[in-house]
Order: C-alpha cells, then structure tokens, then sequence
C-alpha cells in the first residue's frame, strides 16, 4: 500500500516539473499546486499511516489501539495546507492582474527587462 | 522577565501589526504608531544582546511544554545580533520614507505589511525548530510578496511572479526536508535532531534531506544557480521596501544555512560539505559578473548581494571557529551596508527619474553628502581598509589560508577586486562626471532619506573603527555555532528554566 502511495507521489511530483517547465502562466500555476500535494502526500507517507492504527484516545486516556500513527504529520500537513491555499489564492490574483496589465501569459514577456 | 524579553521581538511586531490594521480600517495614519513600535524594539533588541552577551542563551518554551516536544524560542547570541540589526535595519527604512499614496484604505497597508516582515524575520532567528522556521518564512514571504506588487504596473507585477513562484517552489522543498527528517527523526527541534541525526548512520538519508533543506535556503538566500528570482524583482518595487528586501531578506536564507548546516548537518554527522564551498564560489563569481555588464543601478547592487551571499556561505562551507565568525561579522556589515547603497540608489532615481547611470551625473557637485553617504558604504563593500568590508573580507581569508582552501582566496580577491571596479562604475557615472546635457533634477522631499543613509554610513564606521569589539561578539557567537553541545544543552536542558 506505502508502495502505491510512493508511485503516486512521483507521478504528481513528475506532472508538477512538467508543468513548472511551460512558459505559459497557467500551467506554472497548475504546476506549482500539484507540487503543493505532492509536498502534502509525502508528509503523509513519512510517518506511514496506513499499517498502523488511528491515534484516538480511549476514556482511560489512552490510545485504544496499540500503535497508533503519529499524529504531529498531520498537524503539519493541515498547517502546510493553510499556507498553501493562501499562496495558491494569492498568487492566482497576482497572475490575473498580470495578464489583464500585460495581456499575455506567457512567462518570457513578463520577465522582460526595459532596454537599461 | 526572562521569558518575556525573548519572545518581545516577535510580539511587539505582531501587535503593532494588529494596531495598525484596525486604525488603518478607520482610515487614520499609521506611520508614528509603527515608528515608535519599531523603536521600542530596537530597544528591546539591544537589551537582548547585552543580557545574552552576558548570560549566555535564553530559552523560552511556549506555552510551557518542554522540548523537544514543545515549540521553543531560542536566543543565542547569533540570533540575538540578527534582531537587533534587523529591527535598525526597519527603523531606517522607516525613516526613509515608504512612498505613500494616502492613508486608510488608500494606503496599501505598507506599515501592517512591514511589522508583518519584521515578525516574519525575527520569527525565523528566534525560533529553535525546523517547522516553526518554514512557518516564519512564510510569513515574511507572504508580507514580501504584497509589498512587492504595491505599485500594481506589470514591472512589478511581473517580476513579483517571478519571485512568488520561485520562492513557492523552494518552500515545497523546505517541507519536502523537513517531512522526511520527521519520518526518520521524530523530532523537528534543531537541537534534539543534531542529536538523533548523530546516531544515525546512513549517508544516503543525511546526504539527501539536507540536499532538499540546502536548495531551499539557497533559493532563498539567492545562491548560484537559484538566484535567479533576485535581479528581476528587487529593483523593480518601491526604493525604500527594495532596500528592505536587500537587507533583511536574502540574510534570512544565510542565518538558517548557518543554523542548520553549523548544528544538524555537519561533516560529522555525514553530511559531505565540500559542495558548498564549490556552490559559493561560483556564486561570487556570477554575482560579480553581472553586476558589471548593469547600467541600472538597483539592479546592478542587487547582483552584488548574490556575489556577496557567496561569501558568506563559503565562511560557512569552511566551518572553522574564525570562518563562521568572519560569517556572522560578514553579515551584519553586509546588511548595512547593502542597505545604504540601495537607499542612495533610490534617491538617485527619484532626482533625476531614471534607474540608467549613464543618464546621471554631478551628483558630488550638487549633493556632496549624497556623494559621501555612496563612498563610506561603497568603499567598505568592496573591502577596502579601514572599513568594515576590509575586516570582513580579511578574517575570512585568514580562515581560508588556516584551512589551506587556495582556490576559495583566489577567487575572493578577484570577486573584490571586480566589486570595486563597479562600484567605481557607479561612482563614476553617476557623481564623478559632468551632469548630460537635458537631465531632469526633481528636487527632493526634506531631510528623511538623508538621516537614513547617514544612520546606515554611523553604523559602518562603528563596524570599522569598534571592529575588535563587534568582532569579538560574532566570536563568542561562533564558538556556540562550532560546539553543538553548547546550544542543544541550552534547549534541551532546560526544564527548570
């Protein structure tokens, strides 16, 4: 199962280099999200939570089962989650404004220096 | 008290951020509220180095769970000089003068957004674990990025693309590291993890994390060959926040290389180093290079600080007791001095409407304190005695000759040799010639920006002339770097703090 979710997260990691390597904009974008769950999923797979069991005390104040997966990745996939919607929204509002302004989308036309 | 005085450098942005966020909403100004905060901060700052300086490592755990569980706040006497320069840095900057359009609504938030850099960035010196530190980042980066893009012309909108993307795709490696140092480690405090990773003996897992946290920091302190971002956004926002990002951001990157690769990653915990050093050299080399094809004179000083980077992080490749601390001397001088210059460069700009240095010149006739407030700065950047640059440049070449890295020294005088020469460019170009015919002249608003540069050109001649003392700080700050044991017995032994 780890080995499933392995593939799949160089599969996203290899979909997310491809399209950060576009000049066009929307495909960086695209992108650089894709990359944002790659980056999530791997946090998952490190800690391996799939053999083992859910982390949910009991009335005793103990783990119900024994085993139970760490749950600190998660806090920090939830965190890393957060900031990166916020990113995603902000640098989607950033891309509008930048093809309404320049007209294009593509990445060469905005990296274009004034003759100096 | 204690506890206070180390966590006061990010609460008091953090408040003042909040103020100014609530008066800006009922459309009242926010400068002087801002100012004075900073002030107090500086202040703060300064209390902090002296107490540490003295007592040795401060340690907070927040909230009172005790590491390595907890999150802790750590003030060493590296971190303690890296808030105490940023806050003067910001005050500086603030005195300048950011460009207002109006106030409320109108004003683009400039003063939440700066508070919101300066809690960003004392964040990241202070913080004692890896994930806090990519939370911080964020932070700084997300206020960096809205500041960037205030002047919403596609020049800035588009260079600020650039630098978001980027940054975004070294933060995805930064968590890359840490999430699979957590999978192996079971831990995320610096000083617990130096201790884990000490036990572990695979080459293969030490060599491959911290290849994905040293491209992160690199991106971010803008290191061959990831600095691309750097010459097309810093000289395209506003002069006063382009001198902010020249002082305080790029340095970031540098503090958190120091910390990691001086603590976790080091040679004897498996980490092979020698790529750094190769890595920093050809960073000084194409900083330098690219500077002096530049006519645009933001542009041409934000080249500089990649070839300066470069420097530093060799200092940190050498890792001797004098070479990290010739690093942490090289840094605090550097952010003065970049500053200044970026500053200089803004005034420039406003007067006569042009970045192009061949459309300038008699700046040294008509302003012969500008012309001063270039040359301190300018002179100690490309190491020329009796200025801070000089004894920078000096201890780390010694630290270079101790550890017999001739290559490093060859590259280092040439680097500063060319650093000078385009300073000369700018010199020349700009103050020394007659002014062309047809220049405009704008004449400028009062004495502001002049009381920043000579701030920036007082704390050089500190640097210069009270050299021995500074450096004997970064030398006691070294020392800590170079035995892990002193920090992580500071952290983690401190439950009956």
């Amino acid at each position: 199962m780890i080995t499933v979710l392995c593939i799949l997260i160089g599969l996203i990691f290899a979909g997310a280099t491809f399209c950060l390597l576009r000049r066009s904009l929307m495909r960086v974008l695209i992108g650089i999200l894709l990359l944002g769950h790659g980056v999530n999923l791997l946090l998952l797979a490190s800690s391996d939570p799939i053999s083992r069991n859910v982390a949910i005390l009991g009335e005793d104040g103990l783990p119900t089962a024994a085993g139970s997966a760490d749950p600190l990745p998660q806090a920090l996939i939830l965190t890393a989650i957060v900031i990166g919607f916020g990113l995603s929204v902000f640098t989607l509002v950033l891309a509008r404004s930048a093809y309404m302004r320049g007209g294009s989308d593509d990445m060469r036309e905005l990296e274009r220096e004034e003759e100096v | 008290m204690n506890d206070l005085m180390v966590i006061a450098p990010i609460l008091l942005p953090l408040m003042t951020l909040i103020l100014c966020l609530g008066l800006e909403m009922s459309g009242k100004r926010t400068g002087m509220v801002s100012l004075i905060s900073v002030g107090v901060t500086l202040a703060v700052a300064t209390g902090l180095v002296m107490r540490v300086a003295s007592g040795g490592t401060l340690t907070m755990a927040v909230g009172g769970w005790q590491p390595p569980f907890g999150i802790v706040i750590v003030a060493d006497l590296l971190a303690a000089l890296m808030v105490w320069i940023s806050a003067f840095v910001v005050l500086a900057v603030m005195v300048y003068g950011v460009k207002g359009r109006g106030h409320g609504h109108q004003s683009g938030h400039a003063q939440v957004l700066i508070q919101g850099l300066l809690l960003g960035v004392n964040g990241s010196f202070l913080t004692g674990d890896l994930f806090n530190l990519y939370v911080w980042f964020e932070v700084m980066l997300i206020s960096s990025f809205v500041l960037m893009v205030r002047e919403k012309g596609i020049k800035q909108l588009g260079g600020g693309l650039i630098y978001v993307i980027l940054n975004l795709l070294a933060s995805a490696m930064f968590l890359c590291g840490a999430g699979m140092l957590y999978g192996e480690l079971g831990t995320l405090n610096f000083a617990d993890m130096a201790v884990k990773l000490s036990a572990v003996d695979d080459p293969a897992f030490v060599n491959t994390t911290g290849s994905l946290l040293f491209v992160a920091f690199a991106a971010k302190a803008g290191l061959f060959p990831f600095f691309f971002w750097l010459p097309a956004s810093y000289h395209r926002a506003d002069p006063a926040l382009s001198a902010l990002f020249a002082g305080l951001l790029t340095k970031v990157g540098v503090y958190a290389l120091l910390r990691t690769f001086s603590l976790v990653f080091t040679d004897a915990n498996g980490f092979s180093s020698d790529i750094i050093l190769y890595i920093s050299m050809a960073t000084m080399i194409v900083g330098v290079l690219g500077a002096v094809a530049q006519y645009n004179v933001r542009r041409l000083l934000a080249f500089h600080i990649i070839s300066q980077i470069g420097y530093m992080v060799a200092g940190i490749a050498i890792g001797t007791p004098l070479a990290l601390a010739s690093v942490i001397f090289y840094t605090l001088h550097h952010i003065a001095v970049k500053t200044c210059l970026f500053l200089v460069g803004g005034v420039l700009e406003m007067r006569t409407g042009s970045p192009d240095i061949r459309t300038h010149g008699g700046f040294y006739k008509t302003d012969p304190w500008l012309a001063v407030g270039f040359l301190i700065p300018a002179l100690s950047l490309g190491g020329i005695p009796p200025l801070s640059g000089f004894w920078a440049k000096l201890n780390l070449m010694q630290a270079g000759v101790d550890t017999k890295e001739w290559l490093f020294i060859g590259v280092g005088l040439g680097v500063g040799i060319l650093t000078l020469f385009s300073m000369v460019k700018i010199w020349n170009e700009s103050f020394w010639k007659d002014a062309p015919e047809g220049m405009e002249r704008n004449s400028l608003w009062p004495g502001k920006p002049y009381a920043a540069i000579f701030g920036f050109c007082c704390l050089t001649l500190v640097f210069s002339f009270y050299g021995k003392f500074v450096f004997g700080l970064c030398e006691d700050a070294a020392d800590a770097l170079h035995d892990p044991r002193v920090y992580i017995e500071s952290v983690m032994g401190g439950e009956d703090k």
